[in-house]
């Protein structure tokens, strides 16, 4: 999962690594009493899953109440990148003297962890030039490869031990939360070279979770994807009116790319894994039923040992319970596709024989 | 390194025809464990035993002996492979067994097994000189031959292309489409759709790019990390000069979003489709924009030849 930088910031916490004041809040009036033990100046920031706030308007300086007023409810409900916002940030603003880089991260192609820091920070990565990137193993640190990662991006003399200090913490938060990334960017030079993070990206790995207790309260999922986890299906919920669902990752990313080629949106990526059954077809429809804004839906099965006949009567039965009223195209492929076509023949779900047709159907539907 | 042709196929006898390998199955009594054995064994994979603790010395539809622990079933039949179906919390417990037995091939079947785990995994695979593939794998197969995994028969047929995929379903799908375009496979190697993979898709690629007969490779890819970017790096490096097609799947998904597989993220501009594509190109090797297109692109490929 990934962490708001609110979130992040209290492991930061917990693991020694130096944050500026803050409390997060998600109403206005707990928000004003944050304010008031913050004290003004402070800055306002939207917690939102995804990158590139700064440039959207999701981090105002604020000065006074007349200010709060007006930036609070503006930074609670905007949206960026699609994403809501979560939670709001106040956070007391830090004089520093330099912006630098600092990650671990896991390398998958070397199969390791990797250090990357730069004399650069408070920009994206992908754009600063002068990268130190170090790779260590299974992800512990030591101080002598932390100290050579402080040389070599070029920091004061006395802030080094900080660096280190940092770096080695940062490591054991990697691997003892078993995170993917762990992010300081920017990680600040203060004036007497001690070192502070402004921000924080934690990325875990979802497969780990039953090892985190401790993480659970960061899990923020909507009903629908919460119901979609129980059920072991795979849903991204997205702003179109088609809804997708087929089995296997890969296959249902396949459809999507090709809906979207054809000038369809998609409503949500619904993956019900590599094995359907009746139950998780009928399943699946139910939580599309429970979606807004869906128009139609869209079905891709490679049916390989699952036999097609299971979700001929899945779509049947949720005729039956009245469950989609929606009208669906699909495609089923694999074993006994000629019955199911004969048991789907009165209904309304339309099949197509190809991917392709199904989907200048669905398309051709939402624009009627 | 080891010859995953010679592991799968063993020996040709003086008739033709090749001794079937012995493999063991590791959850052999759980409901999946139990559905696929029985395709296996349907599809002519030699399972010799099975792996169930607690219920060592019962017997497998009445012909598979069961036993407690991996080395006990490998002391009896000698086998060098072993198919997976454990729950992905037993998986590193499991695989380390598997290894520890002298395990050659371990295919692990589950899905959601942490990234420590299959990392601490891929370090012992490493000292004991063994393949993993996956986890989060389909498995492999010699179509006609032996299948060690979950897949469906029926797509696949014996032929001289070999294909690699990170996906399950779309590997079923893209075999379809070669097989009845009349391009039969050599061998089908899933490596999985997690972030870290035992078998890599480099690794997947040295294992077939030496196979005598081998006309053509597909790969199919799909967003997140840059596997497939240092695959094309080292074709165009090793000037490899046999037809290479590729499928990348999630062109169109959103960033920062998890696709299915825990593997497939776009951050930033790591394992974008994007970047993944303009590495093909650069090694001339054909993108599908969908499934179907993968023979004709490959058809192309072989004709410029």
């Amino acid at each position: 999962m990934r962490l708001l930088e609110y979130q992040a910031k209290e492991l930061f916490k917990e693991y020694g690594i130096r944050v500026p004041d803050s409390i997060a809040s998600k109403d206005i009036e707990s928000g004003r009493k944050d304010a008031e033990k913050i004290g003004y100046p402070f800055v306002i920031k939207a917690q939102v899953p995804v990158g590139g706030r700064g440039k959207a308007g999701g981090i105002q300086k604020c000065h006074n109440e007349d200010e709060f007023e007006l930036k609070y409810p503006q930074v609670l409900n905007m949206s960026i990148k699609g994403e809501k916002t979560r939670a709001v940030l106040l956070e007391k603003m830090s004089e520093y003297e330099k912006e630098i880089y600092l990650s671990l991260f896991l390398n998958r192609s070397k199969r390791c962890y990797t250090i990357i820091s730069s004399a650069e920070g408070g920009v994206e990565i992908e754009s600063v030039k002068d990268q130190v990137i170090r790779e260590v193993g299974s992800g512990d640190v030591t101080k002598k490869v932390a100290e050579e990662v402080a040389k070599e991006i070029g920091i004061g003399e006395n802030s080094i031990p900080h660096f280190v200090d940092i770096l080695q913490k940062l490591s054991k938060l990697t691997v003892e939360k078993e995170a993917e990334l762990t992010e300081i960017n920017p990680l600040v030079i203060l004036k007497d070279g001690s070192m502070m993070a402004l921000d924080g990206k934690i990325m875990t790995d979802d497969n780990s979770n039953f090892r985190h207790k401790e993480l659970a309260e960061y899990h923020e999922q909507t009903e629908l994807e919460k119901k979609a986890e129980e059920s072991g299906f795979s849903l991204v919920e997205l702003d179109g009116n088609i809804a997708v669902i087929g089995n296997g990752a890969g296959l249902v990313m396949s459809t999507l790319d090709m809906l979207t080629d054809n000038g369809g949106k998609a409503a949500c990526f619904l993956d019900v894994g590599g094995t359907a059954t009746e139950e998780s077809v009928y399943e699946a429809l139910t939580l599309i039923s429970k979606m807004k804004n869906v128009k139609a839906v869209l079905v891709n099965l490679y049916g390989g040992i699952v036999k097609t006949t299971i979700v001929a009567s899945a779509f049947l039965k949720a005729y039956d319970d009245k469950i989609i009223i929606l009208p669906v195209f699909a495609r089923l492929m694999g074993a006994e596709s000629e019955k199911s076509k004969e048991m789907l023949k009165d209904s309304e779900t339309k099949l197509a024989p190809s991917i392709e047709e199904a989907i200048n159907k669905a398309v051709m539907e939402v624009n009627k | 390194m080891t010859d995953i042709f010679e592991l799968l196929k063993g020996k040709q006898n003086s008739k033709g025809d090749f001794q079937k390998q012995p493999v063991i199955v590791q959850g052999i009594t759980g409901k999946y464990g139990t559905q696929h054995t029985k395709l296996m064994i349907e599809y002519g994979t030699n399972i010799v035993a099975g792996v169930t603790p607690g219920k060592g010395g019962q017997k497998f539809e009445d012909a598979v002996p069961i036993y407690e622990t991996v080395k006990e079933a490998v002391d009896k039949t000698g086998a060098k492979i072993s198919i997976m179906f454990v729950p992905a919390k037993f998986f590193l417990g499991a695989a380390k067994d598997a290894l520890e037995a002298g395990i050659k091939l371990l295919v692990a079947i589950p899905e959601h097994v942490p990234v420590q785990d299959t990392m601490k995994i891929v370090e012992i695979a490493k000292q004991k000189g063994a393949i993993v593939i996956g986890p989060n794998t389909p498995g492999v197969m010699i179509p006609g031959l032996i299948k060690i995994g979950i897949m469906p028969a029926s797509p696949f047929k014996f032929g001289n292309t070999a294909v690699l995929s990170k996906s399950g379903t779309l590997l079923y799908e893209i075999g379809n489409n070669l097989s009845s375009s009349g391009f039969g496979q050599c061998i089908t190697i899933g490596i999985g759709g997690d972030p870290i993979n035992g078998t890599r898709l480099v690794d997947a690629f040295d294992m077939v790019k030496d196979y005598p007969n081998l006309d053509g490779i597909v790969v199919v890819g799909e967003i997140g990390g840059d596997a497939e970017e240092i695959l094309a790096q080292k074709i165009i490096d090793e000037n490899f000069e046999k037809p290479v097609v590729a499928y990348i799947a999630g062109r169109k998904a959103p960033k920062e979003k998890r696709m299915g597989h825990a593997g497939a993220i776009v951050m930033g501009t790591y394992g974008s489709a994007e970047s993944k594509i303009t590495m093909f190109s650069k090694a001339n090797i054909p993108v599908a924009k969908k499934p179907v297109e993968v023979p004709i692109l490959l058809a192309g490929k072989m004709e410029k030849k």
